[in-house]
């Protein structure tokens, strides 16, 4: 037995950074709005999944919702932390366990690029020691790769990244809202060739929530449900070329991105053709135009002429990242791919603003990745 | 002086050095530095040395000093940036496995995939007592560097 999954509210605390305001606290107030927006009370939530890098117990959050007992689980999974906490729900929902329950993302990192111990990872200790324990260095890599093996030129990254600085300026809840050129993005500071300072996200703070509900639920608080089609996660399998690794095999095998999308796409019964709009990893400039292509949304090497003639931006065929993406958000892990969803529901709500994508879209795409290679994939559609 | 390697068991000690890894007794895949259990198929290995050349298949630049846990011992003034790649590495049978490492060439206008590297001792950082302290890395072969 199964049923249908309603994202029936969501609900975002601002991206960027707070000082003095505790992640939990973040969660607390996007959890608040998820509720209202739903039009739910706590006590309706029947249980709970958080999710956190740095915060070790999200259900924290309980103690200023109210303590009501439901359970509640924690969950870290890279920076694919919010897709396993959105599919865990989901899935509580879709196999008739609970009707109604919450996702709720939180984080609160320090400025610059992420740092842990490689041990933790399963890479030797002196692989940060040497100074490779980096993950943009990873990305600079695939890139630099990918551009030599598709043809994909510098101006087309800075490209990119100047449309999701535009998109963030149209976004109230992003971190970084001034508009950039491609000439200011392309004379910032080399970090890892190819990529620049102004093509990589950072590390910041913000919360974010979605309450799902079965779809008999929904029926009740709502006529026009957003179904939850497809929550997918998928790891790294032998032979793909991976984050926080000091080796990588000859023998080439698929992005976990690839089998996360492809799994998703079945399980939803929707095809990239479908997508009408969607929201990628954008860690880095790179990552875009890559997970465009390991989400089959375009052939390897398309990408060069579509995103010259602007279609990714939130007019053309195919809008990638409304709202600025990482690149204008920042990344709070627990909470980034909640975001996600949250700005794939506006848009499919017709509730964007400024940044409302044309035509009425019907479905909607998102793509999580990160270490140590790790991917998740959710599909909305009405 | 002493001279000593930045951690054990990643190269030999000997002239010239070899990379130390692991190869699957099951399924024969190569990793590096050596796992005593296989990656593709989960079976126990066994050490093995690894072919001192190769070409390079994708590369970067360190441009900025890595946080902790980095070990250099250079300051945001002293750091300076160096390159990185992964060493797709060959034997007489063909490609073997890809090895990152740093690159004894820094500017990217001098890197090109598929150019060819060989395994090299380069210095990392001296200690306090003196100590020279050496990690790995790749050179051009014919030394262009």
């Amino acid at each position: 037995m199964s049923t249908d999954v309603v994202v029936l509210g969501v609900g975002l605390h601002p991206f960027g950074r707070f000082p003095g305001k505790t992640a939990i606290q973040m969660g607390v107030d996007a959890s608040r709005l998820a509720l209202a927006d739903a039009g739910v009370a706590w006590s309706d939530i029947q249980f709970g999944f958080g999710g956190s890098r740095e915060v070790d117990n999200p259900d924290a959050v309980t103690s200023r919702l109210g303590l009501t007992g439901i359970p509640f689980m924690d969950v870290y999974n890279g920076c694919a932390t919010a897709a396993t906490a959105l599919a865990l729900t989901a899935d509580k929902i879709r196999t008739g366990e609970y009707e109604i329950g919450i996702a709720v993302g939180m984080d609160k990192h320090d400025p610059g690029a992420f740092t842990s111990d490689p041990t933790y990872y399963a890479a030797p200790e002196w692989y940060g020691e040497v100074g490779h324990f980096l993950t943009t260095k990873f990305f600079a890599m695939k890139i630099n790769r990918y551009m030599h093996d598709h043809g994909i030129s510098h101006q087309t990254l800075a490209r990119v990244a100047a449309k999701n600085y535009r998109n963030g300026a149209l976004n109230p809840n992003a971190f970084r809202r001034k508009p950039l050129s491609e000439d200011d993005i392309l004379a910032s500071k080399m970090l890892n060739y190819p990529l620049r300072h102004y093509m990589f996200c950072t590390p910041d703070e913000g919360a974010a929530a979605v309450v799902l509900c079965s779809a008999e639920y929904a029926k009740r608080l709502t006529d026009d449900p957003i179904f939850l089609r497809a929550a997918t996660v998928r790891t790294r399998r032998y032979g793909a070329f991976e984050v926080h690794a000091s080796w990588a095999a000859v023998e080439q095998d698929a992005a976990p991105t690839v089998y996360a999308s492809q799994a998703a796409y079945e399980q939803a019964g929707i095809g990239p053709n479908d997508v009408d709009v969607a929201q990628l990893q954008d860690t880095d400039a790179g990552a875009e135009i890559i997970h465009m292509a390991e989400n089959g949304l375009c052939a390897d090497g398309e990408q060069e002429r579509l995103i010259a003639e602007g279609a990714t931006e939130i007019g053309g065929s195919l809008p990638i990242n409304t709202d600025g993406g990482l690149i204008a958000n920042g990344e709070p892990i627990g909470a980034s791919g909640l975001r996600q969803v949250y700005e794939l529901v506006l848009q499919l709500r017709g509730q964007a603003g400024e940044r409302q994508v044309p035509g009425n879209p019907k479905v909607g795409y998102g793509q999580l990745y990160g270490a140590p290679g790790t991917a998740g994939v959710t599909i909305l559609s009405k | 002086m002493a001279r000593v390697a930045f951690a054990p068991d990643v190269f030999t000690d000997t002239d010239p050095p070899e990379l130390i890894g692991s190869r699957c007794g099951q399924c024969a895949a190569v990793a590096f530095p050596f796992q005593s259990t296989c990656a593709r198929c989960g079976a126990d290995t066994e050490r093995h040395l690894l072919p001192r050349r190769g070409t390079l298949w994708t590369f970067t630049t360190q441009d900025f000093l890595p946080k902790e846990p980095y070990a250099g011992g250079e300051t945001p003034d002293t750091f300076q940036p160096f390159g990185v790649g992964l060493i797709e590495l060959v034997g007489p049978d063909g490609p073997v496995v890809r090895v990152e490492g740093r690159l004894t060439i820094g500017d990217p206008e001098q890197l090109r995939i598929g150019d060819e590297f060989e395994l090299v001792l380069v210095p990392f950082r001296t200690d306090p007592d003196g100590t020279e302290v050496v990690t790995f890395a790749f050179a051009p072969v014919g030394g262009q560097s």
